[in-house]
C-alpha cells in the first residue's frame, strides 16, 4: 500500500500544478473557467457545431436535482466532464452516483437543473443522446433467459445491423471479451465476471461516443476486476469517454483523469486524484516509536515542531500527522532522537484517497476541507 | 475447470480491434425494432417452454369442464351448447391469457436489461409492442389448441376454415389491443403477484358477466345492460358469427372500433408511463 501512494506521490511531483497550487480549489476553479470557455466557442461556433466536429464538453450540468419522495437523491449537482479520458464518481453507497448516471443516460427527468450530453439536453432531445450513450449498470443490463450470443445479437439488430452483420459483430465482441465458449449458454449461468463483461460487450455493439459505467467492478474478483479495468482503458485509448462510478477509492486512483467525491447528493470535491490528494494536506507523516511508553512524549514532540494534531493510532507504538508544511519534517525528526526516543518508522507519504475521502465525508458540506484552505 | 478458465481470458489484440470504432449502421426503422422485440419474446419461450403451460392447460380445462358441466343443463345436449360456447370459451381464454403480457412486463421492468432498451436509440414503443407481437404467438398457440380440440368434440363451424380464421384474427386484434390495459398497470403495480390480482378482479366479471355462457335474456335486466355494453360480449357475438357465417359488418366493426379505442387510450398511457418510470 505504502508503496502504492509512494509511486503515485512522485508522478504527482512531475505534475508541478498539483503541488505548486496552494489548494485543489484553485484548480479546479481554474478547470470551470476553461470549462465555461470551451462552451463559449462552442456557442459561438453556432448551433449545428456538435454535428461535425465533437464537442469538447462530454458532460455539462447546471443545478442539477432529482428527488425520490422525500429523499433529495441529487441535490445541486454542477459536473463539467471533458471528452476524452475518464471521470470517476466517488461516493458512499446511496450518495447519489447512480442517480446522476441515470439522469444523464436519459433513465430520470430531472426535477431541476439541466444536463446537456454532448451539447445535447437529456430531456427536450434525449433521442440525440441515447445515440452517443451507452449505459452498463449496476445490475446485469443484459436479458438472463437470452444466451450471451442472443442478446449481442439482439442489441446489434436493435442497432440498426443486418442479420449477418449482427452475428458477425456478436462474434467478434464474444472473442474479444473471452466469452465464445460460453456464448451458446443462457446468461443466468455465467459467473459474475463474465456476466460483467457480456454486459460491457452489450453496451459497446456500438461504439459510443459516452460511456456509463455503474459500479463496474462491484462484486469482482481481483483477477476480474484488472480484466475489466483492461477493457475500460482499450475504450478510452479508442475515444470513448467513460464516466464510472466506484465505491473503490483505489479503483478512481488507478483509472480516473479527474475525480467528483459526492456525498448526500452533493458535490464535496473535484479534482485529479492528486488535487485531492493534496487538499488535505502535502502529505502524511506515520511514525513508529520503539517503546509504547515513549509515544505520548513523542506525540507532543511532533505536535509542537509541526504545529499540527497528532493522531494516536492503534497500534500503541504508531502515530501520524497531517503536514502542511514539509520543511519542519527533518527538524521534527531531529527532535526526536535528541529526545532519546528511539524511532523505528518515520516515513513521509501522500495521503491516501481513503484519508481524502474521509476528511471529505465527515465535515458537513458547507465546510469541507477543500474551500476552507482554499480560502487561506 | 482450468481449460475453460484460459480460455475466458480476453484477448488484448482482438480487444483492440473490438473496441475500434465501428460504423454505426443506419438506424432500425419501428417495424424492424418491433419485430426483433417480438423475436427476443419468442426466444424467451424457446428458452423456458414451461411458461406455455398456461396458454396450452387453461383452454383445455375451460373447454372440457364448461362444455360437459352446463352443455346438458343449458342446450339440451353437449353438442349444440358447443357450437354456441366454444367462440365463447376461445375468447374468454385468449382474454385471460391477456394478463401474462403486464406480468412478464412488470417482471422485465425490475430488470436491468429494461434500462438498457430504454437507452437505446429505438421508436420506443417498439419494446412493448415487441413484447405484444410475441404474445399473439401464445395467443395463437392457445386458439389452436381450442379449436382443434373443439372440432374432435364435435364443433362444426358453418362458416368454414375462413370464418373461424376471421374470427381467430379478430380475437388477436383486440387480444392486442386490450393488452395496453395490462402494460400500463404493469408500470403501477409493484409487483406481479399484486398485478395478477387486480386483472382477475377486471377479467372476472368482463369474461362471466357476458354472453359467453348463457343467453343474457334469462339475467334480471340490470345485469343485462351491463351484458348489452360489454365488449367482452361483443367480441362473442362477433366470432360467433363469423364462424357460423352470419356475422355482419356492424357486429365486426364494433370491435374493431373498441380495439382502436382501447389503443388510443392505453397506448399512450403505456408509453408516458414507460417514459417517466424511475
Amino acid at each position: 500500500m505504502t508503496e502504492r501512494w509512494s509511486t503515485s506521490s512522485a508522478t504527482d511531483l512531475a505534475e508541478p500544478s498539483s503541488l505548486e497550487g496552494p489548494s485543489s480549489t484553485e484548480e479546479s476553479r481554474t478547470s470551470v473557467a476553461s470549462a465555461d470557455g470551451t462552451r463559449d466557442r462552442l456557442e459561438s461556433a453556432g448551433a449545428d457545431g456538435n454535428r461535425d466536429g465533437k464537442a469538447t464538453l462530454a458532460v455539462e450540468t447546471e443545478g442539477l436535482v432529482k428527488h425520490f419522495g422525500e429523499t433529495k437523491a441529487v441535490d445541486g449537482v454542477d459536473l463539467t466532464i471533458p471528452a476524452g479520458g475518464i471521470y470517476g464518481l466517488l461516493g458512499p453507497n446511496g450518495a447519489g452516483k447512480t442517480t446522476v448516471i441515470r439522469l444523464l443516460a436519459t433513465l430520470l427527468r430531472p426535477d431541476a437543473g439541466t444536463a446537456r450530453v454532448f451539447g445535447h439536453d437529456v430531456v427536450t432531445d434525449a433521442d440525440a443522446v441515447r445515440s452517443r450513450v451507452s449505459m452498463t449498470g449496476q445490475f446485469a443490463s443484459v436479458d438472463e433467459d437470452l444466451t450471451g450470443r442472443e442478446n449481442l445479437v439482439l442489441l446489434a439488430r436493435l442497432l440498426g445491423y443486418s442479420r449477418a452483420q449482427a452475428k458477425a459483430r456478436a462474434t467478434e465482441l464474444l472473442e474479444a471479451f473471452g466469452l465464445t465458449e460460453a456464448a451458446p449458454r443462457q446468461v443466468k449461468t455465467y459467473s459474475g465476471g463474465m456476466r460483467r463483461r457480456l454486459d460491457i460487450a452489450a453496451s459497446i455493439v456500438v461504439t459510443p461516443e459516452l460511456l456509463f459505467l455503474d459500479e463496474p467492478t462491484t462484486g469482482l474478483d481481483p483477477r476480474n476486476r484488472t480484466q475489466v479495468w483492461e477493457i475500460i482503458r482499450a475504450l478510452v485509448a479508442n475515444g470513448t469517454t467513460v464516466v464510472l462510478t466506484t465505491q473503490y477509492l483505489e479503483e478512481a486512483d488507478q483509472l480516473a483523469d479527474r475525480i467528483a467525491v459526492i456525498d448526500a447528493g452533493q458535490i464535496i470535491a473535484e479534482g485529479t486524484p492528486g488535487d485531492l490528494k493534496a487538499s488535505i494536506g502535502s502529505g502524511i507523516l506515520n511514525v513508529r516509536v520503539h517503546d509504547p511508553d515513549q509515544r505520548e512524549e513523542a506525540s507532543r514532540a511532533l505536535s509542537r515542531i509541526l504545529d499540527v494534531p497528532v493522531d494516536l493510532e492503534a497500534d500503541p507504538t504508531a502515530l501520524s500527522a497531517h503536514v502542511t508544511e514539509t520543511d519542519r519534517i527533518a527538524h521534527a525528526f531531529v527532535e526526536l532522537s535528541q529526545s532519546g526516543i528511539e524511532v523505528t518508522e518515520f516515513a513521509l507519504g501522500q495521503p491516501s484517497l481513503d484519508e481524502v475521502f474521509l476528511a471529505l465525508t465527515d465535515q458537513p458540506a458547507d465546510e469541507n476541507a477543500v474551500p476552507e484552505e482554499g480560502s487561506r | 475447470m482450468s481449460d475453460e478458465r484460459t480460455a475466458a481470458e480476453p484477448d488484448a489484440e482482438a480487444l483492440r480491434a473490438a473496441v475500434s470504432n465501428q460504423p454505426r449502421p443506419p438506424r432500425a426503422n419501428a417495424l424492424s425494432t418491433s419485430l426483433t422485440f417480438g423475436w427476443r419474446a419468442l426466444l424467451k419461450i424457446k428458452h423456458v417452454p414451461e411458461q406455455l403451460f398456461d396458454v396450452t392447460a387453461f383452454p383445455i380445462m375451460f373447454l372440457l369442464l364448461f362444455t360437459y358441466l352446463f352443455g346438458g343443463a343449458l342446450a339440451g345436449s353437449t353438442s349444440a351448447y358447443l357450437q354456441e360456447l366454444l367462440p365463447g370459451i376461445l375468447a374468454m381464454t385468449v382474454v385471460f391469457i391477456t394478463i401474462y403480457t403486464g406480468v412478464t412486463l412488470n417482471d422485465d421492468i425490475d430488470e436491468g436489461v429494461f434500462d438498457r432498451f430504454r437507452t437505446l436509440p429505438v421508436w420506443q414503443p417498439s419494446v412493448v409492442v415487441g413484447a405484444l407481437l410475441g404474445d399473439a404467438v401464445r395467443y395463437t398457440i392457445a386458439s389452436t389448441i381450442v379449436i382443434v380440440l373443439g372440432l374432435l368434440l364435435g364443433f362444426r363451424p358453418e362458416g368454414g376454415a375462413v370464418g373461424v380464421l376471421a374470427a381467430v384474427a379478430l380475437l388477436l386484434v383486440f387480444s392486442f389491443s386490450l393488452s395496453w390495459i395490462w402494460t400500463a398497470l404493469g408500470f403501477v403495480v409493484r409487483s406481479p403477484e399484486s398485478l395478477m390480482g387486480v386483472s382477475m378482479l377486471l377479467l372476472f366479471p368482463l369474461t362471466f358477466v357476458s354472453n359467453v355462457f348463457v343467453d343474457p335474456e334469462t339475467m334480471p335486466g340490470w345485469l343485462e345492460a351491463f351484458v348489452a355494453v360489454n365488449p367482452v360480449s361483443h367480441l362473442v357475438t362477433a366470432m360467433r358469427g363469423l364462424m357460423h357465417g352470419t356475422a355482419t359488418v356492424g357486429e365486426v366493426g364494433i370491435v374493431l372500433l373498441m380495439s382502436a379505442a382501447l389503443v388510443a387510450v392505453f397506448g399512450p398511457v403505456t408509453m408516458y408511463l414507460f417514459r417517466t418510470h424511475q
